[in-house]
């Protein structure tokens, strides 16, 4: 671990303006991932910037849906009540990831910033070009077992491993960010980036700016929602493949569907057009088969991980058939619903 | 802003105010030192262990303000002002309590032969009673799962389990 | 006799219950302290580069950034190290396979990714880590090989087999020709992944300059003697310079058996500095040493429609080193768990550009059982027999390779009491025929076999005329329990409460015994404790019945008991002394004894010495998705006499948790490009969590063995062999597919 200078700050507008604009600064809240990186020197920031003491850790009512505060721990926001009854997806996906200990630390705003646990990534003795742009992706060809099968380009392969994040992409959840220039709102679709050919930003958040909240919308699906993680141990394990899923239904028609994949791309994974597909349409494993078939069309297997591709396949089916029957995944009964 | 540290490289030190296992201590710290470097390293309180330092085994595990977090990522100066417990403060929380000179879950541990190298067991004690705290777990597999931040090589997860178990029955019994 | 001792000495009061662990209070309260955890004044720390190539030279290292570092004490590299021994036999330890051992920062030369490049000492742990960062190392790089597979047939018959390894016996019978004409064949290649030990504890060493130039070392090591033979042959070192301990040690399984090179770069720094220096791994750096070789094997079975095996062959290969060949027993196994006429075992190593690969918690027979007992598994599919009762039908009494009958073997018990209590009896044996809701139900069991082995071992018995006892030597408690059951077994002998009797362990200083692993040291240290305590017993009662009017005048001391701290006429407590009395009316302030216990020579040649497990698992497995549970495991266990049931069944539990893990979760996957293991953290090399692991049910089965004096016959590893095949033919019965490479991961079960 690099040296480096510590300020605290106690104002969203000192934290600004502490960072300075510095492309080596970083915010610290949480610091479960941040001080990790640091610990391979894949991160090395001249400056940290701590943010814990920012008025940004309540979860409020806004515009019939809620507004999360940046620092609201996962845990707390796991376990409040109105998440747990309006959002029971967002807290499922949240207890799915990481561990107690991890979740009491960790901050909203560091979950959506938190990095690829792509190997390379993390091994400073290789190549990649997430951490050193231009120096390859060794990745490729190399272990890829976990790697990505949607969206990948010949520069990256790298997933993003939040659980949060692939249940704020189906809820539609919108970022609100803060920096030098002023306040600004991101779709949650477009906060996080593909890799193309400049793998080093995860997401468009600019330099300097800060996430300040995370909005929820209203919704209405009620207890037709999933959270389905699949993975190599059943707990404190990245996803091979993790379903979100939730369904607003009339009888068994659905009404409408949301759909996010976690751990088969370098963001949560939408795919539109296999929602739309199952609107109107009634809710049976033949018109979860055709969407998950849609939502893989475009997939592509690395040397290793081409197991990716039927798994997720069959689990959007099996997500699809829990929320269509109200039946969510417990994340503690391991037992697949 | 509150806090500023010199210049990068220097040996910047901070000082900050933990109370450690009840006792309230003034320190000085490098920022880049974690709470679990400063635990063993500075304060001979090596009841804590590094396991992978990279919060995936949880053996580094303290209680901060009654919370349950690896120490191992969480850098010292950002607990400026909490309240620190380790497993070697365990007895003395049981003690607040009016028990005995060993917190139940330690006495459920022994009993239930809830470990055997011993390595990570700090981590499991003080993960347990930040399970307890936290009130979410009661069947076996929830409390499985709300466990499984804490890697036992030696595999004496049944045993672990059947101590919490049992403490968390004694305490819903009182 | 050698159950005559505890009867004429004491009473098993101790030996055999459930007693909680005597380490237990410094366990929970953290006073425990370990080998990283030992400070001095003017500690300095030592933090490892590690290369990032896997072949080739050191073209040049750039240590200035590092040493510019306010804090760094200096940067040791292969060009500024002090003197040491040159030759590399120098480097052997007490269980060096054959070869040239690995020299840390010797010269240029790269032999395995993660190698040690460079010690950056440092004032503070932090500063070292920051510093280390700092250096840079150029390489002139070579090409690396590190898979198995791609030069397998290159492989070779070691030249020099492996000290205590018993290379594969001579064929016998003419196994190639009787498995041509069996009518019912089976072969099938089995494959393991490499493993990791991964002991919560990360390799560390702390070496204290004491003021007399002498160093005390706490040392991560399953047995100090090795620490100081290793310290004092590669530095030049005389025995009395160096005192090594290793009080407590946070897990070993084998990979803490050898001493690992940050001892070798404590020690070089210490020297250089003169300066106590610590040296500890991360957990990214316990990929730079020992592992389970992953090995590829070839099982041929051959047998009629009775079940009756007509030829086995069993062929392993696995990697070593380039330094070095390491060797474990895969196949030999295959040669005496079945009676058959003909049987032809292979085994041959393949060199590697890893590092040495090491014992890892029953080596060979983890491997090597799960080969077998998957074909056996295969077998008893093939001809429509029960799997229990396959067994049984080549169920043999005797060891065929040595020809000898076995000392005690109650593997039939752990059948039937396994069998019984698992319920195996309502298994239904078409696989995919059993169901819970979503999920295929499997059964599935197989048998783990173990050596039972005694060392040669000595103890050190000190009664004080407080009339407390100390017992002890050199061995290390690995978390096994044995300061629990050698204190036992003292408390026992002398008939004293068990918070009377210390025992020490991991200490150079005491009496001398071997390192702790091949499941030997109840046998070992407990025999030599037993006789050591004996020794003092009989030592206690001469000055007892010299004492003036001794109410023990004129009784022979097979008459006496001893028992509630006094030495009394058995059957007549009216008739007794105190020991402390014995002490003092004999003006001494204590008796001592050391004793040294080794293998009875009589029993080696009439027997062969085995333990023995029955294993049955449960899987339930979601039948589109793959995702396995192990949802219950029995496991029952022939290892003669059980010192503590309470510290034994936790030995089982956790290697079947371990077995779990190598069944499903456990594989260290290289880069072959780089030479390099990728997945070098906790986070993405898998050992079971708490959530993967459901009830474990534990038996022991009653059996007697006159091997050594206390009957014992060891449990360290037993648990862990055939448990992952129990749970591979467990996963078989449930869904009809047959996965012959470990781990058994969603990706093999979707593909089979």
């Amino acid at each position: 671990m690099n040296r480096f200078d510590y300020v605290r700050a106690d104002t969203v507008a000192d934290a600004i303006k502490a960072l300075g604009g510095d492309p080596n600064a970083r915010f610290i809240a949480g610091g479960t991932n941040l001080v990790d990186l640091m610990k391979y020197n894949v991160e090395k920031p001249g400056r940290l910037v701590d943010i814990t003491r920012l008025p940004l850790k309540s979860i409020e009512e806004h515009a019939g849906g809620l507004r999360i505060g940046a620092l609201v721990s996962n845990a707390d926001l796991a376990y409040d009540e109105r998440i747990q009854a309006r959002y029971p997806l967002l807290a499922s996906a949240i207890l799915a990831g990481a561990s107690a200990q991890l979740r009491n630390a960790a901050s909203t705003g560091g979950n959506l910033n938190q990095r690829t646990r792509c190997y390379y990534f993390y091994d400073e003795g290789t190549p990649c070009n997430k951490r050193e742009p231009g120096s390859g992706c060794p990745a490729i060809g190399g272990v890829n077992r976990i790697h990505a099968i949607l969206g990948a380009s010949e520069s990256c392969i790298a997933t993003n491993p939040s659980d949060m994040c692939v249940a704020l992409a189906a809820l539609e959840a919108t970022v609100q960010v803060s920096g030098p220039e002023g306040d600004r709102a991101i779709a949650f679709a477009d906060y996080h980036r593909l890799p193309g050919d400049d793998p080093s930003k995860d997401n468009t958040i600019k330099p300097g700016e800060i996430v300040v909240s995370v909005d929820l919308p209203p919704t209405d699906y009620g207890q037709h929602h999933t959270y389905l993680k699949l993975r190599d141990r059943l707990s404190y394990a990245f996803a091979l493949v993790s379903v979100a899923a939730a369904l607003e239904l009339d009888g068994q028609t659905v009404k409408t569907a949301r759909l996010a994949l976690g751990g088969v791309a370098h963001k949560p994974w939408r795919n539109l057009e296999a929602e739309a597909l199952l609107q109107g349409k009634s809710a049976t494993r033949e018109s979860f088969k055709a969407a998950a078939d849609l939502v893989l069309r475009e997939a592509k297997p690395q040397s290793e991980n081409g197991f990716k591709i039927e798994l997720a396949r069959r689990a959007i089916v099996r997500g699809l058939e829990q929320a269509a029957a109200g039946t969510p995944q417990s994340q503690s009964d391991k037992r697949i619903q | 802003m509150l806090i500023e540290s010199g210049s990068v490289g220097a040996h910047a030190k901070i000082g900050i105010t933990l109370t450690i296992n009840g006792e309230r201590r003034e320190i000085e710290v490098a920022p880049w030192t974690t709470l679990l470097d400063l635990l063993r390293e500075r304060l001979d309180l090596t009841g804590t262990k590094k396991g992978c330092d990279h919060g995936q085994c949880g053996a580094c595990t303290v209680l901060v303000d009654g919370t349950r977090i690896n120490s191992c990522l969480a850098l010292a100066v950002m607990k400026d002002g909490a309240e620190i417990t380790t497993v070697e403060g365990l007895a003395g929380l049981a003690q607040k309590h009016g028990t005995n000179t060993l917190h139940p879950l330690q006495e459920a541990f022994i009993e239930h032969d809830a470990f055997q190298c011993g390595y990570c067991t700090p981590g499991q004690l003080c993960s347990s009673v930040g399970l307890l705290n936290e009130g979410h777990a009661r069947s076996r597999e929830e409390i499985r799962e709300a466990m499984s931040g804490n890697l036992c090589r030696c595999g004496a997860y049944t045993n672990i389990v059947d101590a919490i178990e049992e403490v968390m029955h004694q305490g819903a019994a009182r | 006799m050698a159950t005559q001792i505890s009867t004429s000495a004491g009473r098993d009061r101790f030996v055999g219950g459930a007693l909680s662990r005597v380490d237990g209070p410094a366990k929970v309260t953290g006073l425990a302290k370990y080998a990283g955890e030992f400070s001095a004044e003017n500690l300095a720390h030592g933090y490892v580069v590690s290369s990032t190539v896997a072949k080739g030279r050191i073209t040049a290292i750039d240590v200035s950034a590092a040493e510019a570092v306010p804090g760094v004490l200096k940067v040791i590299t292969h060009q500024n190290r002090p003197s040491v021994a040159g030759e590399a036999k120098a480097y052997q330890d007490m269980v060096a396979p054959p070869g040239l051992p690995f020299r840390p920062l010797y010269d240029e030369t790269i032999v395995f990714s993660g190698q040690p490049v460079a010690l950056v000492v440092a004032e503070e742990f932090e500063t070292a880590r920051h510093a280390a960062s700092l250096v840079t190392v150029t390489y002139e790089e070579d090409t690396p090989q590190t898979d198995i597979a791609a030069i397998a047939d290159e492989a070779y018959d070691p030249p020099k087999k492996r000290s205590g390894i018993k290379p594969p016996p001579k064929p016998w019978g003419d196994a190639g020709a009787a498995f041509d004409g069996a009518p019912i064949k089976l072969r099938q290649q089995y494959r393991i992944a490499h493993e990791h030990h991964n002991p919560m504890e990360p390799q560390a060493s702390t070496v204290i300059v004491e003021d007399d130039g002498t160093y005390t070392v706490y040392d991560k090591i399953q047995g100090v003697a090795n620490t100081q033979l290793y310290l004092t042959n590669a530095f030049g070192l005389k025995p009395e310079q160096v005192r090594c301990l290793s009080p407590y040690m946070g897990g070993g399984f084998g990979g803490a058996l050898r001493p690992q090179y940050q001892l070798f770069l404590a020690m070089l720094a210490a020297q250089d500095l003169n300066r106590s220096v610590r040296v500890v791994l991360t957990r990214d750096q316990m990929w730079s040493f020992t592992y389970r070789p992953g090995a590829i094997q070839t099982v041929s079975l051959g047998t009629d429609g009775s079940g009756k095996l007509q030829a086995i062959r069993h062929d392993a290969v696995h990697g070593t080193s380039t330094y070095e060949d390491y060797q474990e027993n895969i196949v030999n196994w295959s040669g005496i768990l079945y009676a058959c006429d003909n049987v032809e075992l292979t085994y041959r190593l393949a060199k590697l550009d890893t590092p040495t690969p090491g014992d890892m918690r029953a080596p060979g027979a983890v491997t090597g059982i799960f080969a077998l007992e998957t074909a056996m598994d295969e077998l008893a599919c093939a001809t429509g027999i029960d799997p229990i009762q396959l067994r049984l039908i080549n169920y043999t009494e005797t060891d065929p390779v040595e020809e000898k009958p076995f000392g005690s073997k109650a593997l039939k018990s752990c059948f039937e009491q396994g069998a019984e209590r698992f319920g195996w009896s309502k298994r239904s044996p078409e696989p995919r025929s059993m169901r819970d809701g979503r999920e295929l139900v499997g059964w599935g069991m197989a048998t783990g076999i173990w050596e039972s082995l005694m060392m040669q071992s000595s103890a050190r018995a000190t009664l004080t005329a407080d009339g407390r006892l100390e017992v002890g030597n050199s061995t290390a408690d690995i978390g096994t329990g044995t300061y629990t059951i050698l204190t036992q077994i003292a408390a026992d002998a002398l008939g004293l409460p068990m918070d009377h009797v210390t025992t020490k362990l991991g200490d150079t200083n005491l009496a001398q015994a071997p390192v702790a692993g091949g499941s030997w040291t109840a046998a070992s240290s407990g025999t030599a404790v037993m006789k050591a305590c004996r020794k003092v017993a009989e030592q206690a009662f001469k000055l007892a019945r010299g004492m003036d009017g001794s109410p023990l005048a004129n009784v022979d001391f097979e008459r006496v008991v001893f028992a509630n701290g006094r030495i009394e006429v058995a059957g007549d407590a009216s008739r007794s002394v105190a020991l402390t009395d014995v002490l003092k009316a004999a003006g001494k302030d204590k008796i001592e004894a050391t004793e040294s216990a080794s293998p009875d020579k009589d029993f080696k040649k009439k027997y062969e010495a085995y333990t023995h497990s029955a294993v049955f698992a449960e899987v339930k497995i979601d039948e589109d998705l793959g995702i396995v549970r192990v949802t219950r495991v029995v496991s029952a266990i022939a290892a003669g006499k059980i010192l503590n049931t309470k510290t034994a069944r936790s030995q089982i539990m956790g290697a079947v948790v371990m077995g779990i893990g190598s069944a499903l979760h456990e594989e260290s996957v290289l880069d072959h490009r780089l030479g390099r293991f990728m997945n070098r953290n906790l986070g993405e090399y898998h050992v079971p969590a708490h959530a993967d692991v459901h009830d474990i049910d534990v038996i022991f089965v009653e059996e007697e063995d006159k091997a050594n004096p206390l009957g014992v016959k060891g449990v360290g590893e037993i648990g862990i062999v055939g448990t992952a095949a129990a749970i591979g033919n467990a996963i078989h019965h449930a869904t009809g597919k047959r996965i012959r490479e470990l781990p058994i991961t969603v990706d093999k079960i979707l593909a089979a």
